[in-house]
């Protein structure tokens, strides 16, 4: 609907009005911009239309001719012959006997769309029949079974049984084209979507087809493979089994797996994601659309960085060290062992090393453990890193917006670590509780020496690492997709995670472990919900005003100005301004 | 100019025009371009250039010059497709691909006449605004890209191509691009997708019309080379001069190229619509051969709609109405569709009785199937799975089911696909199942109905028997 002429709220400079035009569906008459898709105005009036080839984000080649519809026009008129009108001003729709390409062809005046005649249905047919002729049929063994569009436009449009009697054309199969990927051959379409994403999005132009007609095969360029680091979106857009996982491919059925919507935190840029899970496992993560993020890719670095919430290094118990050697403890006793190492210390001898990796609410829990504690020294281990073209920021810290806003920290980052390491190592500093972070890592720069320093070292980790391994007390926390709550990515837009499994073993997600140690310091806190945390932190922090938790729905809200763009969204952006892309 | 003499054997028939093939197989002719000039070559030019651009072109509008290339589509109306407020380069394309079986004429023009087509595509390029062109060579025309560079390097030599064009001010550049041996590079968006260094996949239309978007996304014309030959006579004539050759809407000359069973096959150059069928195979060609009878027409290369020996043709409309038999048949665009078929490329293949129906199809679905660019489902699929199912017709293994199964496959490719490919290779098909259904029928055998004839399907077949057998067995104990 074009917007009312009376809101005058509306910004007047916004892009100039596009002229509607009248289109006729499945006999309902409906209005949509010049230049709409005949297939996306007919989902929008929930006609979907099948299709393989069609990607919004993706030049049209026009070649599955799955979307084939019956289009009609209004008659052509004769010099001065004036146009035959119904009551409500549209003319007769003269049907064409030819289809026409849902996909690639835009909406005009007085056009008509049927998605259910008998000519649609039965170019859906014949498309159909002869993308199967010649397919393996080997869904029993194909990862893709269950997501499959050949499988679903079967059921829905095909035929059901095959009158072919000839033998298949032979492929090659299992065929490795890069380090993350697997072609199929004979499970190949030729829709040549991976082929315009790696030449269109990743500007890494190494698949093409080779050989011709009904031979023709997918391949990678010779002596080139698959390997950027989106290549992974390939395996997401293939409408069938040609391109597999390696890393997903025959670990589990697809209809199987739980899907959570959620954020990857592998850098602040946060993705939206689809976290894949079944029984306390994730199996993998795939980019959700959101456009103002990541449109609708993720890079294959952090989409895979999710094996060590299952890797052996997982933590399962708080622990806590007597004579030198660790052993497993129950959460109250580690957490009064916590707190009163804590508590033997001055504000001035304590430092906290709160981790950007963590959420709104857990860093805002550590802002009330420093509170408590009267801790003086407060740092973040800042990770700058190099950015891409495409998605990848330079902080690899998810959360770097989120723990300045909300642990008040300002100016250069390193320069606070720096003083903190300074502090333990000169004495001053006599405590140090470190939440998620590993002190001993080269980001972080402690060295095993001056820690040996320290009279309490408190560590929050889901990880076994070299710092912990120095712990008084080690308490497991949550990883990513274990935990529900906020970040804030590098454009300054707050997002939502949720849970895709329960905490390992019987580690806590992060925040109610603080809770309790911040109790077990200084007294009830009356959070008891993740829902309160928020409150606090919307009540506490004013950016946050206003807002909870499921006010930033699936797609997040913008919340800071940071000045950021993302590269790959001005690239995309261009192009649906060029009309080469919907969008 | 002297009246050309030809070569032994090479005379033109009494019932030829020639005007492009004037100097085809002539005595005395060399691809020089001092022949060439000492015959008035390049006058034309030198006329067009005093004109102004769009003078050209609607003197070729009025001329009512269709492509020779296989659409014939009016060339002066293509040339006007250009968007009038267009600011990027316009390219100029002359196809001489030439692919389609049963056509051979452009292959005389590159070999023996390659000034002509200089000439004719100077005035093109002129009328249209391009400064630069490219003649597009298929690969199996080795010969006729060495003439061809010759005569571009000669013409620049002589200032008729380069920089200011006979003072004219006028700039041209032309290039000899050489394909890769693909039927597809024939198709004018798979020629400019091969022609930018890519695969030769055609392009949909809308949205990219040569015209307004084709070579580099510029506004680009491609025409076939005895198209480009035409427009150096219709400047000479003067368009409605040359549209008084031929016929109304059907104008000028074309050059017939015949091929298979009559006694003298050919090139013979003619007004268009102003010989028959009838006369072109029995006075031009010789007729057919001893005792041989006429089983069937393909009229305009081989992805035309074939036209029965035996068959009554009616055409035009009410009062108007005429019936005529194939040799009737005046050889042009209209009337030839109006039979149901096309004027197509000028390719003309005469099939006798001697020849199998079934293996005349079977080898044209080979063609196509090896063709097939393999980018859009329908035809990448259809024309392989049309040449098995002739293949085994042909080859005895084939049920009379098996010839409806290849009827509705071609109708499951034609006007379903991204080029006219899918038309090129289900019509002759269509056409086929249409008109000779009963020959290949008594091809097939009716007891092989149901039969599965490779190992794969009676594998699949074994299984999904023994799995209804499974089911049957699993049922009966609930029976009571
Ligand atoms: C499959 C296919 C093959 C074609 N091959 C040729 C060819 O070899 N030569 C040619 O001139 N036109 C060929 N055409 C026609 C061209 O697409 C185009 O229409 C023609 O070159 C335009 O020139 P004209 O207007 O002068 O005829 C082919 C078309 C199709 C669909
Ligand atoms: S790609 Fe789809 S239809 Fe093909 S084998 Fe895999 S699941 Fe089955
Ligand atoms: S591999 Fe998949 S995405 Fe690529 S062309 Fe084949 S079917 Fe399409
Ligand atoms: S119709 Fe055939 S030749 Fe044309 S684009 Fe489709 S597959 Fe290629
Ligand atoms: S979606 Fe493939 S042709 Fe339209």
């Amino acid at each position: 609907m074009p917007p009312a002429a009376t809101d005058e709220k509306k910004p007047t400079a916004e892009t100039p009005a596009v002229p509607m035009v009248n289109v006729q569906i499945d006999g309902q008459w409906y209005q949509f911009p010049k230049g709409t898709r005949m297939i996306e105005a007919c989902r929008q009036v929930g006609k979907d239309v099948p299709h393989y080839c069609y990607h919004p984000k993706l030049t049209s080649p026009g070649n599955c001719r799955m979307c084939l519809v019956e289009m009609g026009m209004p008659p052509r008129l004769a010099p001065g012959q004036e146009p035959e009108k119904d009551g409500e001003g549209h003319q007769p729709i003269q049907w064409i006997p030819r289809p026409a390409i849902a996909c690639a062809n835009t909406v005009a005046e007085n056009m008509g769309i049927r998605t259910d005649s008998e000519l649609t249905r039965g170019c859906r047919h014949g498309v159909m029949e002869l993308l199967l002729i010649n397919h393996p049929l080997d869904c029993p063994i194909c990862d893709q079974a269950g997501e499959c569009r050949l499988q679903e436009f079967s059921v829905e449009h095909g035929t059901g049984g095959s009158r072919f009697r000839e033998q298949k054309v032979k492929k090659p199969k299992n065929v490795d084209i890069g380090p993350r990927i697997r072609l199929d051959d004979e499970r190949c379409i030729m829709c040549s979507r991976c082929v315009r994403f790696t030449d269109e999005i990743a500007d890494d132009p190494v698949l093409g087809f080779t050989e011709r007609g009904s031979h023709t095969v997918l391949a990678v360029h010779p002596g080139h493979e698959l390997a950027n680091n989106y290549s992974l979106n390939t395996v997401d857009i293939c409408p069938v089994g040609a391109l597999t996982s390696n890393d997903f491919r025959f670990q589990m059925r697809v209809w199987f797996l739980k899907e959570t919507k959620s954020i990857c935190t592998d850098c602040g840029r946060g993705c939206n994601t689809l976290i894949g899970s079944r029984e306390g496992r994730v199996y993998r993560q795939t980019p959700r659309e959101n456009n103002d993020v990541n449109s609708a890719w993720m890079c294959d670095h952090g989409r895979l960085n999710f094996h060590y919430l299952d890797s052996e290094l997982r933590l399962s118990a708080p622990l806590v060290k007597d004579e030198g050697v660790h052993k497993e403890s129950t959460w109250p006793k580690a957490i009064q062992r916590a707190a009163t190492a804590l508590k033997a210390h001055g504000g001035s001898e304590i430092a906290v090393v709160v981790s950007s990796r963590m959420t709104n609410e857990e860093l805002f829990m550590a802002k009330r453990l420093i509170d408590t504690l009267g801790a003086e020294h407060v740092a973040t281990v800042p990770r700058a890193g190099e950015p891409d073209a495409y998605l990848i920021a330079a902080d690899k810290n998810p959360n770097t917006q989120g723990a300045r806003l909300i642990l008040g920290l300002e100016g250069d980052l390193a320069a606070g670590l720096d003083s903190v390491r300074r502090g333990v190592a000169d004495g001053r500093i006599k405590a140090v509780v470190t939440l998620q972070e590993d002190l001993l890592t080269p980001e972080a720069g402690f060295d095993a020496q001056t820690l040996d320093g320290l009279e309490a070292l408190v560590v929050l980790h889901l990880l076994a690492n070299p710092t912990a391994q120095m712990a008084s007390v080690v308490l497991p926390g949550a990883g990513f997709a274990e935990k529900r709550g906020s970040m804030i990515n590098v454009t300054g837009r707050l997002q939502r995670l949720n849970k895709a499994t329960e905490p390992f073993g019987q580690s806590l997600d992060d925040w109610e472990i603080l809770r309790d140690l911040i109790q077990a310091i200084g007294g009830g806190n009356g959070i008891y919900l993740i829902e309160d945390v928020f409150k606090q932190l919307a009540a506490g922090v004013e950016e946050f005003e206003g807002l909870t938790l499921s006010k930033i729905g699936d797609l997040g809200v913008p919340l800071i100005e940071t000045g950021e763009t993302v590269p790959l969204l001005e690239r995309e952006r261009e192009r649906i301004a060029k009309g080469q892309i919907v969008g | 100019m002297s009246e050309p003499t030809y070569k032994a054997g090479k005379q033109p028939h009494a019932n030829e025009y020639r005007l492009i093939f004037r100097n085809i197989d002539r005595e005395g002719w060399d691809t020089s371009i001092d022949t060439y000039l000492n015959e008035g070559g390049y006058g034309e030019l030198k006329k067009a250039l005093g004109m102004e651009p769009g003078q050209v072109t609607n003197e070729v509008k009025a001329s009512g010059l269709r492509g020779r290339g296989g659409a014939g589509f009016p060339t002066g109306v293509k040339w006007t497709f250009i968007p009038p407020n267009n600011t990027k380069p316009v390219y100029l394309i002359c196809n001489a691909d030439e692919s389609e079986p049963g056509t051979f004429k452009d292959r005389y023009i590159l070999h023996q006449d390659p000034h002509q087509l200089l000439e004719g595509l100077i005035i093109a390029c002129f009328a249209v605004g391009a400064h630069l062109a490219y003649i597009y060579i298929r690969e199996e025309f080795p010969e006729a890209a060495q003439i061809v560079e010759k005569a571009i390097s000669e013409a620049k030599a002589k200032g008729f191509l380069g920089k200011d064009i006979q003072g004219s001010g006028f700039d041209l550049e032309v290039y000899v691009h050489r394909g890769a041996g693909a039927y597809i590079c024939g198709e004018e968006t798979g020629l400019i997708e091969s022609l930018e260094g890519k695969r030769p996949y055609p392009r949909i239309k809308p949205p990219y019309f040569p015209a307004a978007m084709g070579l580099y996304m510029c506004p680009t014309i491609v025409n076939n080379v005895e198209t480009l030959c035409h427009v150096k006579h219709i400047v000479k004539m003067g368009g409605e001069e040359y549209a008084k050759l031929g016929t109304p809407r059907n104008t000028g000359t074309r050059i017939l190229c015949v091929s298979g069973d009559v006694r003298k096959p050919g090139y013979f150059e003619v007004e268009v619509g102003k010989i028959t069928m009838g006369q072109l195979i029995n006075d031009m060609c010789g007729g057919l051969k001893e005792g041989r009878k006429i089983k069937a027409v393909i009229p305009g290369g081989s992805s035309a709609k074939v036209l029965r020996g035996d068959e009554k043709y009616t055409i035009g409309k009410g009062d108007d109405a005429k019936e005529l038999s194939l040799l009737e048949i005046p050889m042009d665009f209209d009337t030839l569709m109006a039979c149901g078929s096309m004027a197509g490329s000028g390719g003309v293949i005469v099939i006798d009785d001697s020849r199998s129906i079934s293996w005349v199809l079977n080898n044209i679905n080979n063609f196509y199937a090896h063709e097939s660019c393999g980018q859009c489902t329908p035809c990448r699929e259809g024309s392989l799975w049309m040449k098995k199912i002739s293949d085994r017709i042909v080859a005895g293994t084939a049920s009379p089911e098996d010839v409806d199964t290849l009827d509705s496959v071609a109708r499951n490719i034609d006007g379903r696909t991204i080029c006219a490919f899918g038309e090129a290779c289900s019509w002759p098909t269509e056409s086929f199942v249409a008109k000779f259904r009963d020959e290949l029928t008594a091809d097939t055998k009716a007891d092989l109905s149901g039969t599965l004839l490779n190992p794969e399907s009676k594998l699949a077949a074994a299984h999904l028997k023994s799995q209804q057998e499974a089911q049957k067995t699993e049922a009966k104990p609930v029976a009571v």
